[in-house]
């Protein structure tokens, strides 16, 4: 049959020839079978190997941009905290300085309050000192005045109208 | 830039007189040279021209009364698309190539299998400098040169073809699939080359290839699911009471795939250079310089440039329905068992 086969379509374009075919099996079984090992096992494994590179080159991406964003993150928070800590620095200064301010006043005023008082004290006891120099003096003048009189006018009876007129007068002004 | 584009045409031109030239060779020179190989083109040009293409039959039957000693344009166009034992290299001369005899079998070396050997000639210097310089690569350096071509190309096969049509367990198959594509594109493209033959226009070529393709979509069958599983595979997952068609039609099926892949890669091949061949004999059958300016040389050259496509997209169908035709083997078809028992895992 296979020969009858071969006569009916030898010389067309369908023409069997099986040396023909015995020759492309063979020739294309070493040539798939070489070029398996010396082109296609590196190319492909190499391809693979990208394929494998480009992959973690982009994992690397992704893990290295959350790294970034979780430090963006930290560095934010950070930041607000310090922001936190200065204002309440600030505010804690402000309000120490306040209470320090008040209380200066405050004991600049009783200190002020007190000079003032002893002050006053001091005035007073000058002024009593004074009049009591002063009554001294003028109880001195008029003893010399009574016996500068006493001496001018050696009458009993005016010096002791003198006198009494003296005493009245001097009580009269004191009171 | 008007230089290089004139000598780009040139290029392309040249080539196609040069085909032209040993052409007009084959119909005055060979005559005498090779009797016994056109008495067996006459003998069989009646049955291929019909067969082949009605544009040739028709310009053999216009050249038919021009005189009966020429030969007919269909014979010389049969005589460059099929396989010989004459590797011709017109005006310069022609190389006999040797009988070989393997017990009963005929393995003598032909046209076609010195093609094949020159294309995986080709094929091993290229891949094998590429596979070379990706190999002392480190990781961070990009390849450059042949070796990005081939890496480019290595990769379209392995991620759009092995792995989309494939899927689980593609790595084990894509050296087939690299391996058949580079064949097949090397063998297309050697074609085009003056002087050259297209081995992938010769069916017995393509027959080989489609059998390995078969083979490899039976093994991996047998290996992913087993002998129960293909058994299932054949009946195609119908009622019992329909196997008695389904089983039948499914071994047919089986056959059939690696058939479309045989006869289109075959007919594609063998249809590109047909057409060429028959625009440049329009001009000779007319005997018209015109026709030939206006009609055959522009033509011959769209048709080039076609088939240089060509070359391309029928390396990449086969690899692409090889693939297909893997994974809907290895494919398992109770779906729902499939997600049931991953689903334990």
């Amino acid at each position: 049959m296979l020969t009858s086969g071969i006569i009916l379509l030898s010389g067309s374009l369908l023409d069997p020839n099986p040396g023909l075919i015995f020759w492309t099996a063979i020739t294309f079984f070493i040539v798939l079978v070489i070029l398996r090992k010396i082109a296609w096992g590196p190319i492909v494994s190499m391809l693979e190997e990208r394929e494998k590179g480009i992959q973690s080159a982009i994992d690397r991406a992704h893990a290295a941009k959350d790294e970034s964003e979780s430090i963006l993150k930290k560095n934010r928070e950070l930041l607000a905290k310090a922001d936190a800590e200065a204002e309440k620095i600030i505010r804690e200064g402000r309000e120490y300085a306040d209470k320090v301010r008040t209380e200066l006043t405050e004991k600049a005023q009783a200190e002020s309050l007190k000079m003032i008082a002893s002050a006053k004290d001091e005035i007073e006891q000058e002024k009593r000192r004074a009049l009591d120099v002063l009554r001294n003096e003028v109880a001195d003048m008029a003893v010399k005045g009574a016996e500068k009189i006493l001496r001018a006018t050696l009458d009993a009876e005016k010096q002791k109208a003198v006198v009494n007129d003296m005493i009245r007068e001097m009580s009269a002004t004191r009171n | 830039m008007r230089v290089t584009s004139i000598s780009r045409i040139l290029a392309l031109v040249v080539p196609v007189l040069l085909s032209l030239n040993s052409h007009v060779f084959a119909v005055t020179g060979t005559e005498g040279a090779q009797p016994t190989v056109h008495a067996a083109a006459a003998v069989e040009a009646p049955v291929a021209a019909p067969g082949a293409a009605p544009a040739v039959e028709a310009a053999a039957a216009t050249a038919e009364p021009a005189g009966e000693h020429e030969e007919k344009a269909g014979d010389v166009i049969m005589h460059h698309v099929r396989d010989s034992n004459v590797f011709a290299f017109e005006p310069f001369g022609e190389i006999e190539l040797p009988h070989l005899q393997l017990g009963t079998l005929d393995i003598s070396i032909t046209k076609h299998v010195v093609m094949i050997w020159l294309a995986s000639l080709v094929l091993l210097i290229v891949a094998g400098t590429a596979g070379a310089s990706v190999k002392k690569l480190s990781a961070k350096q990009a390849p450059k040169g042949i070796a990005n071509v081939i890496e480019a190309l290595v990769d379209f096969i392995r991620n759009d073809v092995a792995k989309s049509n494939i899927g689980h367990g593609y790595e084990k198959h894509v050296p087939y699939l690299l391996t058949v594509f580079f064949f097949i594109l090397v063998c297309n493209l050697l074609g085009l080359i003056p002087y050259g033959a297209t081995a992938t226009g010769n069916i017995n070529v393509t027959l080989t290839l489609a059998a390995f393709t078969f083979v490899i979509t039976q093994a991996a069958s047998f290996k992913e699911l087993g002998v129960k599983g293909y058994a299932q595979h054949l009946t195609a997952g119908t009622h019992w009471s329909l196997w008695i068609i389904m089983i039948p039609i499914e071994i047919i099926g089986q056959f059939t795939k690696p058939f479309a892949l045989t006869i289109r890669l075959f007919a594609n091949m063998t249809a590109g250079h047909i057409i060429i061949l028959s625009l440049i004999f329009i001009s000779f059958i007319l005997k018209s310089y015109i026709v030939a300016a206006a009609v055959s040389v522009p033509f011959a050259i769209f048709i080039y440039l076609l088939e240089l496509f060509v070359a391309f997209l029928q390396a990449f169908v086969f690899t692409m329905l090889s693939a297909l035709f893997i994974g809907l083997a290895t494919a398992h078809e109770d779906h729902d068992e499939h997600a049931v028992e991953s689903s334990h895992h």
